[in-house]
């Protein structure tokens, strides 16, 4: 076993405030990520789901005003620490967006690039074949590999983002509302997958779909506006089970059986 | 509650009558507008094509009939040269093919020559197309009448010779050569600046300075600026800094050079590199902003770096919006004059341009020159060089408008 | 399913989030913003070039500010400068520009927001481009070869000359309708259709919406658009230098030849200037009036453009 402290969770943050400008987007949220397990955050829209998951992985430092307070801890590192690199945390902690955005580059490039920009000196083709595998996308379209990713259907194109993220070997995914654009069908396919994927990584997952959290998510997150600031905060986190059966405040019962929201 | 009078029935009628009518009347008026704007084209168009062809009354030293049996424009370079032989001085002859071997010269500039030297034509009086295609009989008329012995001829100033002879001080034999030459020269330097700096700083402002900052915004607004500054003070900074201040490198005296002052090519394709570039980054800025976002977010998702990201897919994607934006900027270059005239390009040269050190004349500089003489024969090459000029447009902007349809993206 | 891709080699893996220095990345983004920097240096150029030689123009003995300002006068063989002489011929041909293009503009571009269908816009917008993408050098043998003559019949050949303001003006302002008529377009278009939709739903016609609502609306934008116009009037340089008339004179007669700041420069310039004489460095303190007052014009348009677009934002 590694020292307690720094390997317990995948992500822990401590009393971590999230700014864009004067604004607090989201307030004073202490969460502790369970180890390849999947986490889902839910909560009306507009509360800060997707900001909370964006400082994962420095997202929001292309929003010139946001800012932090509080800390991100990856085993007992601060994430926005000075020292750190956002770059390379990206590289660590994937991300799966709301709406597929493959490269316009054929299938094959798409994962072939972020390997390449990160060093990778082994077969491209394997490692190519491999992701397609593992985001259960290879047996569709390992004859067009050369072709545009752009000719792919919807949920192809968000598999081929997966795949494109486990090919640079992240600990940690992040999927904001991977499925929100799919149909069911593909939606359906997502969910297995995710099933697959939680055996090697981390995985956290932003949805408004309660059926979706209740089905694929170990843990969950309910956040929710908050106080005067109407600033977001997690107000419950814990096991799926116990927030979709008898979770403890009232504002994640009213919300998880449709009431509010 | 209050009661309120509007017309009924008969008067309503006609009130909303007369309110049609009011609209139909300026519906008219905007259009009209428009017609005049159709109207000043057409008249331009149609007034420098009238200018480029028609009939020319010539007078001859010498009648061509009388030197060669078979027509001159079909004796091959050996004839010709037999010619200028027969009826030059010797003196006359061996200056001239000492100038540039007779072997050397290809047929056109031969016949040229013959022309020039020995049927010594004289443009008396030309004729525009429209008046040539419709009053034939009164431009012939009043030929004989006026100037008895004159030869009347169709002539189109317009063709393969003047496109292709250089400069010369009678316009019967000038062509633009030179001058094309001396554009496309101009052209190119103004673009190799221009295009990477340009590029380069669309692409601080969009994807590196932080967009409300103080610095990002100044130098917003100074790029807005300065492409509304005249060309003509453009012109004036080319003059003071790079004919001037920076002599030794715009003349090549740097390099070696040694008989030109700062009056070259480099000079005024730096001084139109920096009027464009303004136009080149706005329209960068605008094929940058239109890379969506998402795309960037996948590249920093994979751990990309900032410049990784922008190379490898804002800016490929970005190209073709990028690309049209320069061939606007090259087809405003390539029509702008107002600036040469101030940095000095000279209006006579029949060498052609060898190297950016050179002295240099273009295209627009020979249209004001021309344009600005009294004679009737050099508005007519003129009007043959606006057509010259124009054509360059049309190729460029076609160049623009396929690019833009072949890499048209799909967001 | 088993993959080969896996996680778990990395057991320590935070420790590696360290910054590395990235050295190319840092050269790349000074050098992109030192090429921001450079158009900030070519403004600072331009006003410390013009502004170093007109000073030199009026450090001359025969020069004094007074005399340029207020001056009639422009005759440098004989000592005599006075900028009047060159403005009243700007803003002559200016003003005439202004008066035809204006009209033509705003009402091509109610034309074109309001009442035409997409297929005849398809065909009307590519000829005001084309017309705003002809060098202004062809505008000029225009002017002086197909404008100049017809004027000159109308008014009468011994009143006016070859050279004459007239034709100058009417042609620049063909030369900036199609730049009017598509910053008031803008302007037009930008208006909300909230707007719109309420007031046809009182009733109005489409000319009584175009005319007292949407012009109304889009009034600064417009104003914009004259002002824009103004300054490219001013800066103009070709179609004066050809068709206005060589020489100063101070004169607001349409019907005279009159040389314009521009057309003057253009002119003087055009021979073997020796650098440092007086004739020279006149040019620039001529130059410099006419940065500043383009540079007014624009920033005036700019922010009247930046406050419109926050009205509807
Ligand atoms: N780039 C941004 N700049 C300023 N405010 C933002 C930005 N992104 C989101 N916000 C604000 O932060 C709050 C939370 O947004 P978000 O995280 O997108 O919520 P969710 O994903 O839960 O719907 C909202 O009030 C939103 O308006
Ligand atoms: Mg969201």
């Amino acid at each position: 076993m590694q020292p307690a402290n720094n390997t317990q969770y995948a992500i822990e943050t401590r009393n971590l405030s999230i700014f864009y400008g004067e604004f607090e987007a989201v307030t004073n949220v202490n969460l502790q990520i369970e180890k390849q397990k999947i986490t889902a955050i839910i909560g009306p829209s507009g509360c800060g789901k997707s900001t909370l998951l964006r400082a994962f992985n420095r997202m929001n430092d292309f929003v010139p005003t946001s800012h932090v307070r509080g800390e991100i801890l990856l085993q007992g590192t601060n994430l926005y620490g000075k020292e750190i690199d956002p770059v390379e945390v990206r590289r660590r902690i994937g991300m799966v967006f709301q709406k597929p955005n493959p490269f316009p580059k054929s299938i094959y490039e798409n994962i072939a690039w972020g390997a390449r920009i990160n060093g990778y000196k082994g077969n491209m083709d394997e490692l190519v074949e491999q992701s397609l595998r593992a985001a259960a996308l290879w047996d569709e379209v390992k004859d067009k590999l050369k072709q545009s990713a752009y000719a792919l259907s919807g949920g192809q194109q968000q598999r081929l983002c997966i795949a494109r993220t486990i090919a640079i070997q992240p600990e940690i995914i992040l999927m904001d509302e991977p499925a929100s654009a799919l149909d069911p069908i593909a939606t359906l396919k997502i969910e297995e997958l995710m099933q697959e994927l939680k055996r090697n990584y981390t995985i956290i997952i932003v949805t408004h779909n309660m059926q979706q959290a209740a089905r694929v998510s170990d843990y969950t997150a309910m956040m929710m506006l908050h106080g005067d600031t109407r600033s977001g905060t997690v107000i419950e986190y814990d096991r799926t089970d116990v927030i979709f059966t008898r979770p403890k405040d009232k504002r994640t019962e009213d919300y998880v059986t449709g009431r509010f929201g | 509650m209050p009661s309120f009078t509007y017309p009924e029935k008969n008067e309503l009628e006609r009130f909303v009558a007369a309110r049609y009518r009011t609209g139909w009347v300026w519906q008219v008026i905007f259009l009209s507008a428009l017609i005049i704007a159709i109207f000043s084209l057409s008249a331009l168009l149609l007034n420098i094509v009238d200018g480029a062809f028609g009939y020319v009354a010539y007078e001859f030293k010498k009648d061509p009939l009388t030197i060669s049996e078979k027509p001159l424009d079909q004796l091959n370079q050996q004839e010709l040269i037999a010619l200028l032989q027969a009826n030059l001085s010797r003196g006359a002859y061996n200056k001239l093919n000492n100038e540039k071997p007779m072997e050397s010269r290809s047929q056109g500039e031969l016949y040229n020559l013959v022309i020039e030297r020995i049927i010594q034509v004289k443009t008396l009086q030309t004729y525009p197309l429209f008046r040539s295609l419709f009053e034939k009989a009164a431009i012939e008329a009043e030929v004989s009448e006026r100037y008895p012995g004159a030869r009347l001829e169709f002539r189109s100033w317009l063709s393969p010779t003047f496109l292709t002879t250089p400069q010369s001080s009678k316009a019967e034999f000038a062509g633009v050569r030179t001058a094309v030459l001396g554009s496309l020269w101009l052209v190119g330097i103004a673009i190799a600046f221009a295009l990477p700096v340009g590029v380069g700083a669309a692409v601080y402002l969009q994807e590196y300075a932080n967009k409300k900052s103080f610095i990002s915004r100044v130098i917003q607004t100074n790029i807005n600026n300065l492409a509304g500054v005249p060309s003509i003070v453009y012109g004036m900074l080319g003059l003071a800094i790079f004919v001037r201040a920076w002599e030794p490198f715009t003349s090549g005296a740097m390099f070696g050079i040694t008989d030109t002052n700062g009056r070259t090519i480099l000079s005024a394709g730096l001084t139109m590199g920096i009027l464009v570039l303004p136009l080149v980054i706005i329209n960068a800025q605008e094929a940058i902003k239109a890379v969506p976002d998402s795309l960037r977010q996948a590249a920093y998702g994979v751990g990309a770096t900032r410049w990784q990201t922008v190379w490898h897919h804002v800016l490929p994607n970005a190209l073709p919006g990028i690309l049209t934006g320069s061939i606007l900027a090259m087809s405003r270059a390539i029509g702008e004059t107002a600036p040469l005239i101030v940095v000095g390009a000279s209006t006579f040269i029949t060498i052609d341009p060898q190297s950016p050190f050179t002295k240099f004349t273009a295209l627009p500089i020979q249209i004001y020159q021309w344009t600005s003489r009294a004679q009737s024969e050099f508005q007519a090459i003129a009007a043959a060089a606006i057509l010259v000029l124009l054509g360059l447009l049309l190729t460029l902007n076609a160049t623009a408008i396929l690019l833009r349809n072949r890499f048209q993206r799909r967001w | 399913m088993t993959t080969k891709i896996s996680s778990l080699a990395a057991p320590n893996w935070a420790a590696q989030l360290r910054k590395k220095a990235r050295w190319g990345e840092s050269a790349i983004e000074a050098s992109l913003f030192a090429v921001g920097i450079l158009t900030i240096l070519i403004t600072l150029a331009i006003t410390i070039v013009l502004g170093d030689q007109a000073l030199l123009f009026f450090a001359e003995p025969e020069v004094n500010l007074q005399e340029f300002f207020l001056t009639t006068s422009w005759q440098p063989q004989i000592g005599d400068f006075g900028i009047w002489a060159l403005v009243s011929a700007t803003l002559t041909t200016s003003a005439i520009a202004i008066l035809v293009a204006l009209p033509l503009g705003l009402s091509a571009a109610i034309y074109l927001s309001e009442y035409a269908k997409p297929r005849a816009r398809a065909v009307l917008k590519p000829i005001l481009e084309t017309l705003a993408g002809i060098p202004t050098v062809v505008y000029g043998y225009f002017a002086l070869l197909f404008v100049s003559p017809i004027v000159r019949n109308l008014v009468g050949v011994e009143k006016v000359g070859v050279y004459n303001m007239l034709s100058a003006g009417l042609v620049m302002g063909i030369m900036i309708l199609p730049l009017i008529a598509s910053i008031s377009e803008d302007a037009l278009s930008a208006v909300p259709n909230s707007l719109r939709e309420g007031a046809y739903a009182m009733g109005a016609t489409k000319f009584e919406v175009s005319s007292q609502v949407l012009v109304p609306a889009a009034l600064s934008g417009i104003g914009a658009s004259v002002i824009v116009g103004i300054s490219r009037a001013v800066g103009e340089t070709m179609i004066v230098a050809i068709a206005s008339g060589a020489g100063p004179k101070f004169s607001f007669n349409p019907l005279d030849a009159a040389e314009t700041m521009t057309g003057h420069i253009a002119r003087i310039s055009g021979g073997d200037l020796p650098y440092g004489t007086v004739d020279y460095t006149s040019l620039f303190a001529i130059a410099l009036m006419l940065f500043l007052v383009t540079l007014i014009l624009n920033l005036i348009s700019q922010w009247i453009v930046t406050k419109f677009r926050e009205q509807y934002e």
